[in-house]
């Protein structure tokens, strides 16, 4: 899993770049997020780069729509575009809006925004796709402030009702909102336990260790909890990967300007070299 | 002038067996078709449909966020989706889902929101929408049809199968008396000129079509000749047929199951005030809550009767 490591840290040097491009943005979630979608770009997920459309692709679902930094870093080194649109992160006229914008982004499936919208979305597609009897799936990226939203628990009945197993749901759960910490502004309780008492396959990983989830991804895919989705509960630090912005209390949407950047992107290279040196096993 | 069959007598069918065949028809034609309900299938008597094609009916429970979510995510995966529900909860009760995951996200759904307005009768203040056309009509280029006739119900259900955007239907359940002949053919913002005279022009939607002719008989026995317009869309509006009746009879009632505000009175004095500034009397609900009472007592308490649209005319048309 080292090139994927190196995947992700290559997406953080590239959030770090578009947001500073912009003089800031919703860094410590799209950071928090960067193993996953590692993960998810470098071998899960099916994907066409030359043909975002593809109709036999594996759907993403980014419900979390303001972290749409991270995808559009995996996206562009994927080459579903030309990387310097990541310079043109959320500025007047750009093809990259802050969140996730399907009608503008290649790759980008669902538009999102408006929290707890996207796990619907996601169940929509996951139960067509079932209805016309096809196997790929269906990744949906939710946020632990997320989990607020009524609307999410809705389409939690409704994809262990309708037996929605190719639908993996991950909860980034990195334990700050906007206002402060989810024990400040909205205890979540037993996060694992509602899943699974909702009727999810559930699963609890580090949710920044790419093989932890690699792994918890498999386990769906080798047909553990058949007939449940998948509920992947991934344990983060908000602004992870980046440790000027791990230790920022308040790292939801800063400003990224130059000083820090550079601070950052230094960081991420002791890391890659690191990575390259075999460290960080 | 559309060729008319109104006698004011009960329709053959009722909206919601018009909607159930109407829907299978469609699915038998076309796998992609699916219709979502949020529990209210037996008021719309929709079960049926539920057994018979479970590939294509799907029932959320009483999740009308989910259920519009549910039809986005399916959308983009080739479904043409029917999503139902009484009118407050197929409407305001999930409006930020219609807004963002469909409409901002360029999708396209038909929404069927039953019983609007005083149909909700017995339900009372909670389940009665005034302001579905409000909310429905500022959804950029979203399409809002105030169904008045059960003809025009099956051929617009039709009609949107394969269209984008956010198509919006508020219908009621029971029959609606037959107004247009079967040789009618409605169009997304083509009004029909109901009614032809020039004491002034009646812009009437949904339920109230056929009240404004219950009042243009009892005018016309009176010597009162008015014209009515049902404008089928009250978005998009058929502009060219309301303003050459407006140029013709230099005065406008607007007569609607809903607010007064926002609603198909609001839309004509947008129009009219821009293109031609003449009067426009908006007979409607009065910036008021629903409640509970039977068809006949709402429309007493919100003016909505035949003599309410005869008073308006005799004043409005008399100054």
């Amino acid at each position: 899993m080292k090139e994927t490591r190196l995947f992700a840290n290559e997406i953080r040097v590239n959030i770090i770049r578009a947001m500073n491009s912009k003089g800031g943005g919703h860094i410590g979630g799209s950071l928090s997020i960067s193993d996953l979608v590692a993960v998810l770009y470098n071998g899960q997920l099916k994907f066409d780069a030359k043909n975002p459309k593809w109709s036999e692709r594996d759907y993403l679902v980014c419900s979390k729509g303001h972290c749409a930094p991270a995808l559009y870093s995996a996206l562009a080194l994927k080459g579903f575009f030309p990387k310097e649109w990541l310079l043109s992160l959320n500025k007047p006229g750009t093809n990259l809006p802050g969140h996730s914008d399907r009608n503008k982004v290649p790759g980008i499936d669902a538009t999102t925004g408006s929290l707890g919208q996207g796990l619907s979305i996601a169940c929509g597609i996951a139960h067509s796709l079932k209805m016309s009897d096809k196997k790929q799936y269906v990744y949906c990226i939710t946020g632990d402030g997320e989990n607020d939203e009524g609307q999410i628990w809705e389409a939690a009945m409704y994809a262990a009702h309708y037996e929605l197993d190719h639908l993996i749901m991950f909860l980034d759960w990195n334990k700050k909102q906007i206002d402060g910490t989810n024990d400040c502004v909205m205890r979540l309780f037993d996060l694992l336990g509602k899943y699974r008492e909702f009727g999810w396959y559930v699963q609890t990983i580090r949710g920044n260790c790419v093989e932890e989830i690699n792994s918890a991804i498999n386990n769906v895919k080798s047909g553990k909890g058949q007939g449940k989705p998948a509920f992947v509960l991934l344990d983060t630090v908000k602004g992870a990967g980046v440790p000027s912005i791990e230790r920022l209390e308040n790292n939801h949407c800063i400003g990224v300007p130059d000083m820090l950047a550079e601070t950052c992107l230094k960081e991420l290279e002791e890391i890659r070299q690191r990575i390259l040196n075999g460290e960080n096993e | 002038m559309s060729s008319l069959i109104y006698s004011g007598n009960p329709p053959q069918k009722e909206i919601s067996q018009i909607f159930i065949e109407t829907l299978e028809g469609l699915i038998e034609k076309d796998e992609d078709v699916v219709y979502v309900d949020a529990d209210l299938m037996a008021s719309m008597k929709s079960k049926e449909l539920w057994d018979r094609y479970p590939n294509n009916v799907i029932n959320t429970g009483i999740q009308e966020a989910n259920m519009i979510g549910i039809a986005a995510g399916m959308y983009l995966t080739g479904k043409k989706v029917y999503v139902h529900s009484f009118a407050p909860f197929a409407s305001r009760r999930c409006y930020d889902q219609i807004y963002v995951s469909i409409g901002y996200a360029k999708k396209g759904i038909r929404i069927i929101g039953s019983e609007p307005g005083i149909c909700a009768s017995d339900n009372g203040g909670t389940h009665m929408t005034f302001e579905d056309i409000a909310i429905m009509r500022v959804i950029p280029g979203s399409v809002v049809i105030d169904v008045s006739d059960g003809r025009m119900f099956e051929q617009m259900l039709k009609l949107t199968k394969n269209m984008e955007g956010v198509i919006y239907f508020r219908t009621p359940r029971r029959g609606l008396p037959d107004i247009y002949d079967e040789t009618e053919q409605f169009q997304i913002g083509k009004g029909k000129l109901v009614r032809e005279g020039n004491a002034c022009t009646i812009v009437a939607s949904g339920i109230m079509v056929s009240t404004a002719i219950e009042a243009s008989k009892i005018l016309g026995a009176r010597g009162i000749e008015v014209e009515i317009i049902d404008p089928v869309t009250v978005k998009p509006l058929d502009s060219e047929l309301i303003l050459k009746s407006a140029m013709k009879t230099k005065r406008i009632i607007t007569v609607e199951n809903h607010s007064v505000i926002g609603g198909l009175g609001s839309s004509i004095s947008e129009f009219m005030c821009e293109e031609y500034p003449i009067m426009v009397k908006k007979i409607g609900i009065q910036d008021t809550y629903g409640q509970v009472g039977n068809e006949v007592f709402l429309r007493e308490q919100y003016k909505l009767r035949t003599e309410d649209i005869i008073d308006a005319v005799l004043k409005f048309a008399g100054e």
